[in-house]
């Protein structure tokens, strides 16, 4: 005769039992899924959540959308454990396109970087139009400056960056955050540092934070966005039906027109800028 | 200061404000949390009473290990479990990688050694002379284990909030093995690291007072039960 412990025990995990909706918990059939790997701060943005709802009425298909550092996803796509990559770090991208694990890779958006500071800047970067000569700057006045240190896109535009100037940013001022660009800002803003960020993740948060946008414009701080489908020849569990559909709905008109009004009605401006598809 | 005080306003217009996605985040939390628990229930409170009730050759490096995976991190087992049921893993073959049976798995895998443990520990403190009456008595073994787990309620009970309130309340393993996907594995520990690093503090803070309030229902609940038979200790006279 079980006691009165025991049936609470049972009810409640039949309650539980029955009420989970099975449909989504059960493994869906592969080629339905389309697994996406991409970097935090497109996540970040919001871009997606616009997107992917339109492209999945649309199509019948479900979108996985997972954040991970740039380097990451590239990983993912390279091992398969991802259909269709959406990252902006063109160096790495090129090699893993060259050795054929991935396919049809088409740069088809960008947004831009910007240095972000305190708003006495002692570093004097509001001065100059130079993002090389803004970072000689920070390292000669040894003013902290937060990394992202996570081996993300925007972490190794960073790096790239420095290695131009010639200098090796030493530990006593180079703080290595190991995070997302929000937490990375965070830091900065706290410390009342320098950072590197893109300028979606930071006017996201501007509200927050107590930093100003002290350089922009400077080319080489476009942050050029790439679409890249798993190569399915290399890879055959990888769903490509899936990725081919999603890619060529990024660069469709449906999906161009999505990105150009993104951010808009939030800032007053738009946070990725259309590029011809190549 | 005023960040508490909106994420607490923002709390009740998020339950109350008709907004479906809190909903479907709070209930994907309980039942992934509340079928991890019970699954580490049926699997750990054997094992427990095995662990407190018989001797054997390496008893001794069992019971460590149990005591150990107590404290499992789970980053660890998020990291573990991922590599097992990515694509490209031994067990990608059953597309389980993102959904809410791989953060169960990640969760029971977490759960499961607390269960145990602490069964063990209950079943230890019963008095040895209790299983020699019982079975003097002519208690059957699955009357005498009956009667001992109801000995050992108070505790067991314990064991069953710990190891709820252990799973509801990680990030680590559900993030990695659940991808934090927006109406799919997104619970409300992900949702909160999430609206964080989006720097909606009111959002994520009002998630967090969510959680907790689950947290102290489902605890309420189960410490109802615990203490209803509790005995009452005679007043001096």
């Amino acid at each position: 005769m079980p006691g009165p412990t025991l049936r609470a025990l049972v009810l409640a995990a039949s309650t539980l039992g029955l009420a989970m909706p099975l449909g989504t918990w059960a493994a869906e059939p592969a080629n339905r899924i389309i697994v996406l790997a991409t970097g935090h701060t497109l996540r970040d943005s919001g871009l997606l959540d616009v997107l992917i709802p339109v492209f999945e009425k649309k199509t019948g298909y479900i979108v996985r959308p997972i954040a991970v550092g740039t380097g990451q996803a590239l990983t993912m796509g390279k091992r398969g454990d991802a259909d269709i990559l959406l990252t902006h770090d063109p160096e790495a991208e090129a090699p893993l396109v060259k050795e054929g694990y991935l396919i049809n890779r088409r740069q088809f958006m960008h947004n831009d970087f910007i240095i972000v500071g305190p708003t006495q800047d002692p570093a004097r970067v509001a001065r100059t139009k130079s993002a090389a000569t803004a970072f000689r700057q920070i390292a000669e006045a040894k003013v902290t400056f937060v990394s992202r240190g996570d081996d993300s896109g925007t972490h190794k535009r960073e790096q790239a960056l420095w290695k131009a100037t010639g200098l090796s940013p030493t530990r006593i001022w180079y703080v290595e955050a190991g995070q997302g660009m929000g937490a990375t800002l965070g830091i900065a803003s706290q410390k009342q540092a320098y950072t590197f960020t893109d300028r979606a993740t930071f006017l996201n948060l501007q509200k927050t934070l107590g930093l100003e946008i002290l350089l922009e414009g400077d080319p080489v701080l476009l942050n050029l966005y790439s679409v890249m489908e798993v190569n399915p020849a290399k890879r055959p569990k990888a769903n490509h039906a899936g990725a081919r559909a999603f890619s060529g709905f990024l660069i469709s008109e449906e999906g161009r027109a999505l990105i150009k009004d993104f951010g808009k009605d939030r800032f007053g401006q738009a946070l990725y800028f259309l590029d011809p598809v190549k | 200061m005023e960040l508490m005080l909106e994420g607490i306003v923002k709390a009740f217009q998020l339950v109350f404000g008709g907004e479906a996605e809190v909903w479907t985040i709070t209930w994907l939390s309980l039942t992934v949390s509340g079928t991890a628990t019970l699954i580490a229930l049926i699997l750990g409170i054997p094992l427990g009473i095995a662990l407190a009730m018989t001797r054997f050759p390496g008893r001794g490096v069992a019971v460590a290990l149990v005591n150990t995976g107590m404290g499992l991190p789970p980053v660890v087992v998020g990291l573990f479990i991922s590599i097992m049921l990515w694509r490209s893993g031994p067990l990608g073959f059953l597309n389980l990688i993102y959904t809410p049976t791989a953060m169960v798995i990640a969760q029971v895998v977490i759960a499961f050694p607390i269960v145990a443990g602490l069964t063990m520990a209950a079943f230890q403190t019963l008095n040895p002379r209790l299983r020699l009456q019982l079975l003097g008595i002519g208690a059957s073994k699955l009357q005498l284990l009956w009667l001992l787990c109801k000995e050992a309620r108070l505790p067991l009970l314990a064991a069953v909030m710990a190891g709820f309130g252990g799973v509801i309340s990680e990030v680590g393993s559900v993030i990695m093995v659940g991808g934090n996907i927006k109406g799919q594995t997104r619970v409300l520990t992900t949702a909160t690291v999430l609206e964080t690093s989006m720097g909606n503090f009111g959002t994520a803070i009002a998630l967090g007072v969510i959680l907790l309030t689950l947290a102290f229902g489902v605890n309420f609940i189960l410490t109802r039960i615990q203490q209803r038979e509790q005995v009452r200790w005679p007043r001096p006279s």
